[in-house]
């Protein structure tokens, strides 16, 4: 076994050995599924509006370099300024000059899956910057030292037991409570403090506006209104692939992201962000910069089947309908991105060699395109990157392609072929395997720890065929 | 495609030719119990799919073609598994796309159609229930739910016997970890997969759980044996032949 596979094992088992942690993720999901549904109650009607959104976001992607270019215009026109990062240290660099260039030493963060790919907390910090993160998941898991575990609802593997006892140990002034609503606004009440006193916030954005140069926000705590409104420097960081053409495009994408990530028909704040506080206004930042990051993302654009995978608008339900995710969790993935998604998304940023055993981790079973608001297919992406993983031509472009290849493999494949494409050696085959089949193995592998195995039937169907009196042509 | 052809042919799977052939007979018992003459091509094998999902396209390619040319006639190719037809309906345009043979894969994949579908939308069969009242749990194919969107097919055939009552098992939906060679490179998945799935058959007190599907039924049936449950699986086919029978 290779040592990605080893090591994604070993998460996995830890992963399926505890109980606790799968109850959670059970409840959490089955909650979260069922309160999708209740909002799409037509199914005519969400196919139509899956199609209409789908089609939004291909147009966009199909004119990527004209809308940045537009969208890069747009915010300088409303004064907003513009880095393009390449990757993700470029990213980080940019960031923290901006910081610096303010003399900024304390920043709150809006949730930002981005700022999660690059890693930039971990960078700010070891530059010396205080770096806070607003939205109540995401607080949970800097205070637990951890990851997140979902996209959207990042501490959704922790119990209501595990965040009291991590408050008490970090605020051991404040009274105990297991209280969701007390915990919340003991939460609250801390950061509000921060806020005041940060010299910048930082945050994510869910779709920009290239007609209007608009950077729009979603989210439900208002956390992110804070972090881009009351420090005096606002800097929000995205992927380049969150354009969209027009504002009216924005209403169709938002009303199927709130209600397939978390069942609400809107989110209780919904911010657009269009300029840095204007002379007379009474709050918002000075200044306002986005970076927009491609790292990985324009090449990804080149490959006409992988390139679907940028449609993503991260709603995570892809996540909570996978059979899988639901028994092992986000961490076992040991991935930024989790779940189906993260299956495609992945491989292709880190390289198959890196994490392309991920995709080994899916039954292919097809919920996720189901419900994917932008109709991913993502079991045809998951599979293809199988493909890329034991290529032996080199013509993907995927990192790392082929370096799952194992001759081993390859062998049995090939035997496999050999058997199956000739009539006369499969009709031999399946006449060995039924007359012997008192031989059948009664233990393989994996297979037969959770499942007693199949014996051939004595004779198999071809053989039936006459006596039952039907015909073979 | 044509309701009630005269003649079809019967797509046996090799799941179903080497360890369910009762499932493959009694499927081509019922289309011939409507007066539809079934033809069982000698030489079939695989549809490829085994290796069309591990990542091997080139072995999957060559045994799918082998496949493709037992069934050369324009007649309605009938399939006793969902994930088989999905591979042959959705998967072979992809398989063999810029090959010579692509218009051909094309074409066979337009004729072929699931057997539960195939009952009720071509053949509209009738069906008169002659057993014992009974208590059964269904468990459907994924690919049949969301790769062909027939789903409702195997209900809709159960509801027509009125001695027969289907018990609904908790998250009827989730797949019950069987996916091929993910069974085999992630066990330990799969297994907890299929551990869940069976506590929610078994959950419903009924004596025996039917599906579409053999990878499903060899998979939630081998289980269930090495639980020592009693439950017993059974393809759609066999149980609808066993009911209207004597
Ligand atoms: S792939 Fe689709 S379902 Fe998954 S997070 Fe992206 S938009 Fe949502």
């Amino acid at each position: 076994m290779s040592d990605q596979a080893a090591a994604f094992k070993h998460r996995i088992n830890t992963a399926l050995g505890d109980e606790q942690a799968h109850s959670n993720f059970r409840s959490a999901m089955s909650m979260l599924m069922e309160k999708r549904a209740a909002q799409f109650p037509d199914e005519d009607e969400l196919l139509e509006k899956r199609q209409r959104a789908n089609a939004i976001r291909a147009h966009a992607l199909r004119n990527l370099p004209q809308l940045l270019e537009q969208l890069e215009q747009q915010l300088i026109n409303n004064g907003i300024q513009v880095h393009w990062a390449r990757d993700g240290a470029e990213a980080n660099a940019i960031i923290h000059q901006l910081l610096e260039a303010a003399g900024a030493k304390s920043v709150v963060k809006g949730k930002s899956m981005v700022s999660e790919e690059i890693d930039l907390n971990h960078y700010l910090q070891q530059h010396g910057i205080e770096i806070l993160e607003s939205d109540l998941g995401e607080f949970i898991i800097q205070l637990a030292h951890e990851t997140p575990s979902h996209i959207v609802m990042p501490a959704i593997h922790k119990t209501k037991q595990d965040i009291a006892e991590l408050f008490h140990k970090h605020f051991p002034e404040l009274p105990y409570s297991e209280d969701v609503d007390e915990m919340t606004q003991q939460a609250r009440q801390i950061l509000r403090d921060r806020f005041r006193q940060a010299d910048a916030g930082i945050s994510g954005v869910n779709f920009m506006v290239a007609e209007t140069g608009t950077l729009c926000l979603v989210e439900n705590e208002g956390n992110g209104r804070m972090s881009t409104t009351v420090p005096p420097l606002h800097i929000a960081v995205t992927g380049i692939e969150k354009v969209v053409e027009k504002l009216t495009d924005v209403p169709p994408l938002l009303d199927l992201l709130t209600k397939s990530a978390t069942g609400q028909p809107i989110t209780t704040y919904f911010n657009m962000i269009s300029h840095p506080r204007q002379a007379g206004e009474l709050d918002g930042p000075e200044a306002v910069h986005l970076v927009l990051l491609d790292n990985g993302r324009s090449h990804i654009k080149r490959d006409e089947v992988l390139l679907d995978t940028l449609r993503c608008i991260r709603c995570g339900s892809c996540i909570n309908h996978c059979p899988v995710y639901v028994q092992v969790g986000g961490h076992a993935y040991g991935t930024v991105y989790p779940g189906p998604i993260g299956t495609v998304l992945e491989p292709m940023r880190l390289g198959i060699d890196q994490i392309g055993t991920l995709t080994s981790a899916c039954s292919l079973c097809g919920a996720c395109a189901q419900v994917c608001p932008v109709q991913i297919p993502l079991p045809k992406l998951i599979n293809r990157l199988r493909a890329d993983s034991v290529s032996h031509q080199n013509h993907s472009g995927v990192k790392g392609e082929g370096s799952l290849r194992k001759q081993a493999e390859v062998l049995s494949w090939k035997g496999w072929r050999w058997l199956y494409s000739s009539p006369l050696r499969y009709r031999l085959f399946s006449k060995l395997a039924t007359r012997l089949r008192g031989l059948t193995p009664s233990s393989i592998g994996g297979w037969s720890r959770y499942r007693t195995v199949t014996k051939p039937a004595p004779r198999p169907l071809s053989e039936l065929i006459k006596e039952a009196g039907f015909d073979h042509e | 495609m044509p309701t009630h052809p005269d003649e079809i042919y019967f797509m046996g799977t090799c799941l179903v030719d080497l360890f369910y052939p009762q499932a493959g007979l009694a499927g081509m018992k019922l289309i011939q119990g409507a007066g539809v003459r079934v033809i069982y091509p000698k030489d079939q094998g695989c549809c490829g799919q085994p290796a069309f999902n591990s990542g091997y396209r080139e072995e999957a390619l060559e045994v799918a073609r082998s496949q493709m040319r037992c069934f050369p006639h324009e007649i309605p190719i009938v399939v006793p598994s969902g994930s088989c037809a999905g591979m042959v309906i959705h998967h072979w345009p992809e398989l063999f796309a810029g090959e010579t043979d692509e218009k051909q894969a094309i074409a066979v994949s337009r004729r072929t159609v699931e057997l539960t579908q195939f009952l009720v939308d071509q053949l509209n069969l009738q069906l008169e229930d002659l057993g014992e009242p009974t208590e059964i749990a269904v468990h459907t194919s994924c690919s049949c739910r969301n790769e062909l969107k027939v789903e409702d097919r195997i209900e809709s055939l159960l509801s027509q016997l009125n001695q027969v009552t289907v018990l609904e098992q908790p998250r009827k939906a989730e797949c019950c970890g069987f996916g091929g060679s993910f069974a085999i490179k992630q066990p330990e998945i799969s297994g907890a997969m299929v551990q869940d799935k069976t506590d929610a058959l078994h959950s419903t007190g009924a004596t025996r759980v039917v599906s579409q599907d053999c990878g499903c039924l060899m998979n939630i049936g081998g289980a269930l044996e090495k639980q020592q449950r009693t439950m017993q699986p059974q393809h759609i086919a066999e149980f609808l032949l066993e009911r209207t029978h004597e």
